[in-house]
């Protein structure tokens, strides 16, 4: 896509009705950035990622700033996603999977002992890949987090709404709660999605390519929503799509892979972190140049 | 001329032989020895069925369902305490079977450590179990019921429990694929949110699977329905003259019915035999239409 997002104001929607779009963005590219994340919510300390003997990710050490969009890059197999699935241990489901080192959420290690990872994936959603709304109704997949969770709900239909407002998605479908989710275009089940996430009133939101499987307008729409949910939330994106993140994040780390020189398998490296318009400017890297300028991968 | 002119005529000479290979005399050898094995299969069930629906035929009324087996009278002799009897193994079969076998398929699909050794043995054996003889179960029955201190012989908790062993399998191994031909996606949506495996397992896994473990249920019981050799073996009656009232009640089957008066030596009984086989036949193909109306009504496209 050629036009920035945040400076289009109107939008020619998939139905062909124009939208008007939000433009929370436009502050976007005087936003002040402190160097470092001044307060930040999660931080990796010397992570370290194994799939049984395989090492897939070493020594990563990153901070993520509170209301930042930080943004993980680099080319596939490079650990980016195996990174963001460890904040929310989502990875302690792949059976062989082994983590080092910390992830601390406000100080606190979520590898610790007496750490629940039902809980860290409470204040830690998640968005995956491909949309995947549940079989159910629009509304049911919403109020499904806040009850397995059993969260203190005084009214469900306003913690639906508020959602749905909040995922930008509940004009579109008001009218239909009670629909199934698998009627809905696939950006609007990737939104759904998010309301279902927002639902839980997570602190991070963890997103793992939320867009490569949508058309260029409703990538456009997601990345709103993005830039407008800032100011509630810390959102970590892994993204293949180097101009989304040029697009979104306040901060951009780098990964690459590096073949072990024995056995050949890759292992996953932070090569570079800092505010993305530095990465994307003048990176310091000479790897991170290569990439971004498309020389590499 | 253009070397590509050349290449096209080439090209176009190769593929216009006049000559399909899918027609030379080999293919259709083997093709026509496929039609012969299928014809085969299907004509002599269909004999069968002919065969057994024309001596059967006098006696298609309704005493046939509605009287009890009698040697006094075989012009009027009935299946009602087989077609009740194997109504009720039927149920009770259900009730033990069905629970037990979903717990298991979820134990092993969403729970259990495949790396474990004692998991790959039970996955191992599992596939063995599909295999056991149909009389083996009963034999196991008997030995479960005489553990459990029973001593009355033939009742419908014996039988159920013959039934329950042999479909089992059958059901666990159906309620496996159901619930892995859940997406993964799902599962890992819910956990997500902060549900546990439990309640996504509850919630998510099991709804989504109910038509394929319904599916598996029905065409289970529709084997279940039809054996004799394990109701033999846990000492069902050829013939008894009450209804069941209880699971704790002395019962006969439709196929233990059909197997004692085939070989009867009075020609009236023979024929309600085949007409029972008949009725047997319709009570089957019944489960199996309804298996398959649940698997096209409820199946889910992800």
């Amino acid at each position: 896509m050629s036009s920035h997002p945040a400076t289009a104001s109107t939008r020619v929607n998939a139905d062909g009705r124009e939208i008007s779009m939000m433009t929370g963005a436009s502050a976007e590219s005087e936003r002040e950035l402190p160097a470092v994340p001044p307060e930040p919510v999660m931080e990796a300390l010397k992570l370290n990622v194994y799939y049984g003997d395989f090492h897939a990710v070493h020594d990563v050490n990153l901070s993520f700033g509170k209301h930042e969009i930080t943004a993980l890059i680099g080319p596939s197999g490079c650990g980016k996603s195996t990174v963001l699935r460890c904040l929310n241990r989502m990875n302690d489901l792949v059976s062989g999977a082994r983590v080092e080192g910390e992830v601390t959420y406000h100080g606190q290690n979520i590898y610790g002992r007496n750490v629940d990872p039902i809980a860290v994936r409470t204040q830690i959603g998640m968005v995956f890949q491909k949309p995947n709304p549940f079989p159910k109704s629009i509304y049911d997949n919403i109020a499904y987090g806040p009850r397995v969770t059993g969260m203190k709900v005084d009214n469900m239909d306003d913690l639906v709404e508020e959602a749905l407002q909040g995922a930008a998605l509940w004009d579109e479908v008001k009218d239909k709660l009670k629909q199934s989710a698998y009627g809905l275009s696939g950006g609007q089940q990737q939104r759904l999605c998010i309301a279902r996430t927002i639902a839980t009133k997570p602190d991070v939101i963890l997103m793992d390519e939320p867009c490569s499987a949508l058309d260029p307008i409703a990538t456009s729409r997601i990345e709103d929503l993005m830039l407008q949910m800032r100011d509630d939330y810390t959102i970590i994106i892994v993204t293949h799509n180097m101009q989304q993140a040029a697009r979104v994040s306040d901060r951009t780390a780098f990964f690459t892979a590096r073949p072990d020189e024995t056995t050949g398998n890759r292992t996953g490296l932070l090569v570079e972190f800092d505010q993305t318009s530095h990465i994307f400017a003048n990176p310091t890297d000479k790897r991170t140049e290569d990439y971004i300028s498309g020389r590499f991968g | 001329m253009s070397v590509a002119t050349t290449t096209a005529r080439e090209v176009t000479r190769a593929i216009s032989s006049g000559r399909s290979k899918d027609k030379n005399v080999g293919s259709l050898v083997f093709l026509g020895a496929l039609w012969f094995s299928l014809f085969f299969g299907v004509m002599v069930l269909l004999v069968l069925i002919v065969d057994t629906a024309v001596k059967g035929a006098p006696r298609f009324d309704s005493e046939l369902l509605t009287n009890y087996g009698s040697i006094v009278r075989p012009e009027s002799t009935g299946f009602r305490a087989g077609i009740l009897g194997s109504l009720w193994l039927m149920l009770f079969t259900a009730l033990f079977a069905v629970p037990l076998g979903i717990a298991a398929a979820l134990y092993l699909e969403e729970f259990a450590d495949k790396e474990r050794w004692w998991n790959r043995l039970i996955e191992v054996n599992l596939q063995n179990l599909a295999a056991v003889p149909a009389i083996v179960y009963g034999l196991l029955a008997v030995a479960v019921m005489a553990l459990m201190g029973f001593n009355t012989t033939g009742i419908v908790l014996g039988g159920a429990i013959a039934l329950a062993l042999l479909i089992l399998p059958v059901i666990i191994i159906t309620t496996r694929e159901a619930v892995r031909a859940v997406p993964q996606d799902i599962r890992q949506g819910s956990l997500a949110l902060g549900a546990t495996v439990w309640q996504t397992t509850w919630r998510q896994t099991l709804p989504s699977a109910i038509p394929g473990i319904a599916t598996g249920t029905i065409l289970g019981l529709s084997r279940a329905i039809g054996e004799a050799a394990p109701l033999v073996v846990v000492g069902l009656a050829g013939s008894v003259l009450f209804d069941p009232t209880g699971v704790m009640s002395e019962i006969t089957a439709l196929p233990m019915q059909i197997y004692s008066l085939t070989s009867n030596s009075q020609e009236d009984l023979r024929t309600a035999a085949s007409a029972a086989i008949i009725v047997l036949l319709i009570m089957i193909l019944g489960l199996n239409a309804l298996a398959i109306f649940i698997r096209n009504k409820f199946q889910k496209t992800w």
